[in-house]
């Protein structure tokens, strides 16, 4: 039994569980956009039977593959974390995970590994139109791996459609559709996949902006240019969209998450949206000091954002923390004493030496078990995430989120104009902006999952009851190796990904 | 069917003996995967209840032990890290 938690070992735990989500995300996002613009580029050369569309899309493939690569089997980490560290975690959802994972790996890791050889030894083996079809089976079977992954992700933000058993210790799977279909579930996935479509245009758009630099490949590369434009303009705009559901669903489902995005204390009716601002470090719930040492607020906008109506009520931190009766909001001392109740019962439950009493222990924590989570907390300030990093992640992640669609934008204007390869101003930035793709990714990435904190499942279990009873020198250890091996990965990667982009298509 | 069956191994077989960037990234694969499953996952990553314990009623013991122990504090009470 585990006397103790040992919070270093828990915090060792994160931050590999973080370096390697991190790490893994590098890759995902490209293969997401990538696959799909190497489609329609193989579909223009079917179309048109122009042997430059196929140059360009053999090169793009070319780097595609070296992408696939680098990032391969990172995923297949995350697991072995999870079973090593992770071990009462991955216990208590193995019945939900594995039917979304086992989907994964029967459609869409088998749809990708079979038409993957066709698409890159097919040319001129198999018909122009099964070539296009194989191509365009990556595409969808890489989208389809994203899909199963992020339905497992979404369930840990709002656990729905299963039932805790607590003879066993696990949440068994009740309803696969409302899990599959769940708004966070969806909203994971459309926002997510769109991000990766616009990253596979910024790093088209990167790649061909330095060929025009150099002078070399104008044609390849204005070519590339006008369909990941247009592909990630669309991709970008989507993308707005999806992130401002992905917010109204964390308002429903995780209004903590929303007030730390935004800095939020004071919970407010037409609360203004921070368009940008800097946080008071010092501040902490419960005080009545501004949290911002500077700020700038659209009026109302936040409650659009959470509420899509004016004239509602938008709960700051402190609300959610302290209650707020006026609101009907709930304190979270008042959570933490149910969740206590729930603890007291499952322990009643596992004692229970005649059926009498197991079930009277069993309807005890069936009346308590919806805030077993927050029976672990010894404070209520612990339900509240890190806001700093949440709220400068998010904002980061936004001011590049419209940013974006002008690079687009930018680039086809000029296209048009027929001015592209003198804006060399423009052409030096849209190599730059592929850097900021990756920070958008990455940064959405620490508002879903650091904003979530200090849960590992929503409400239900915190990360401190999540880990295995190991040793925090043994979570060290494999940190550093990971971070190695991950170093010389990223280096190996970018080199041979550097070297073939110097190489350039076949003349 | 054979014939495809054919086609297929031909396809394949050409095209690993056609690669000139896949040699190389082959080589990244399978080194990669034998560090992740020949090394890391053996020597540091055992799944931790499977190896412990030898039955599920045992797992699901250690788990619900885990869900009813007396809740404790980290070393220093919450702070935001701004």
């Amino acid at each position: 039994m585990l006397e103790q938690i040992d919070w270093s070992q828990v915090n060792w735990a994160r931050a590999q569980f973080a370096l390697t989500a991190m790490f893994h995300w590098i890759f995902v996002p490209l293969t997401l956009g990538l696959s799909f613009l190497l489609a329609f580029f193989e579909s223009l050369y079917v179309k048109t039977g122009n042997e430059s569309w196929k140059r360009i899309t053999k090169f793009w493939m070319s780097l595609f593959a070296v992408n696939f690569t680098v990032g391969i089997a990172t995923g297949l980490i995350l697991e072995f974390e999870f079973g090593t560290n992770w071990a009462n975690y991955s216990w208590m959802v193995g019945d939900i995970f594995g039917a979304p994972l086992a989907a994964e790996g029967i459609f869409a890791f088998f749809i990708e590994a079979t038409f993957f050889a066709v698409m890159f030894f097919g040319w001129n083996r198999v018909s122009k139109g099964f070539h296009l079809f194989s191509t365009w089976m990556v595409a969808v079977g890489s989208n389809l791996s994203a899909l199963w992954i992020l339905v497992a992700n979404g369930w840990m933000q709002y656990p729905v459609g299963m039932a805790f058993n607590p003879q066993t210790a696990r949440f068994e799977m009740e309803n696969f559709w409302e899990v599959l279909f769940s708004p966070t579930a969806i909203g994971k996935f459309t926002h997510a996949t769109s991000s990766g479509f616009l990253l596979g245009g910024l790093f088209v758009v990167c790649v061909s902006s330095w060929f025009l630099l150099k002078k070399r490949h104008t044609d390849m590369a204005k070519k590339s240019m006008a369909v990941a434009s247009v592909f990630g303009l669309l991709a970008s705009i989507f993308v707005i969209f999806t992130g401002d559901e992905a917010a109204y669903t964390s308002a429903r489902v995780q209004p903590m998450k929303l007030a730390a995005m935004e800095g939020l204390y004071k919970g407010e009716t037409n609360a203004g949206l921070i368009m940008l601002g800097i946080l008071d470090p010092s501040h902490m719930p419960g005080e009545d000091d501004d949290p911002f040492l500077f700020d700038i607020k659209l009026p109302g906008a936040l409650t659009l954002l959470a509420n899509r109506q004016l004239d509602t009520f938008v709960p700051g931190v402190d609300d959610l923390v302290y209650g707020n009766d006026a609101q009907g909001i709930m304190s979270t001392a008042d959570k933490i004493s149910q969740g206590r109740a729930a603890i007291k019962a499952l322990t009643a439950f596992k004692q229970a030496t005649n059926q009498d009493d197991a079930q009277a222990a069993l309807n005890t924590f069936n009346r308590h078990k919806e805030f077993l989570g927050y029976g672990y907390l010894t404070s209520p300030e612990q339900a509240v995430p890190p806001v700093g990093l949440t709220f400068y992640s998010f904002h980061i992640m936004v001011m590049l989120g419209f940013l974006f669609p002008l690079i687009f934008l930018g680039v086809l204007f000029f296209l048009f104009k027929g001015t592209l390869e003198n804006q060399t101003w423009f052409l030096r930035f849209a190599v730059l902006s592929l850097f900021l793709g990756y920070l958008a990714q990455e940064t959405g990435w620490i508002v879903a999952e650091v904003g979530r904190q200090p849960w590992a499942i929503q409400g239900l279990l915190p990360v401190g009851v999540a880990i295995s009873d190991l040793t925090t020198a043994t979570v060290q250890l494999t940190f550093f190796m990971f971070l190695t091996l991950f170093t010389v990965l990223l280096i190996a990667g970018i080199r041979i990904m550097t070297r073939q982009i110097a190489l350039g298509p076949e003349e | 069917m054979l014939s495809f069956a054919r086609t297929m191994y031909a396809l394949y077989v050409d095209g690993f003996r056609s690669m000139v960037l896949g040699r190389q990234l082959w080589k990244i694969i399978l080194i990669k995967l034998v560090i992740l499953f020949g090394v890391i996952k053996i020597f540091f990553f055992p799944d931790f209840l499977a190896t412990t314990y030898s039955s599920d009623h045992e797992r699901a013991n250690h788990v619900l032990s885990a869900l009813t122990m007396e809740p404790t504090s980290p070393p220093h009470e919450h702070e935001t890290d701004q």
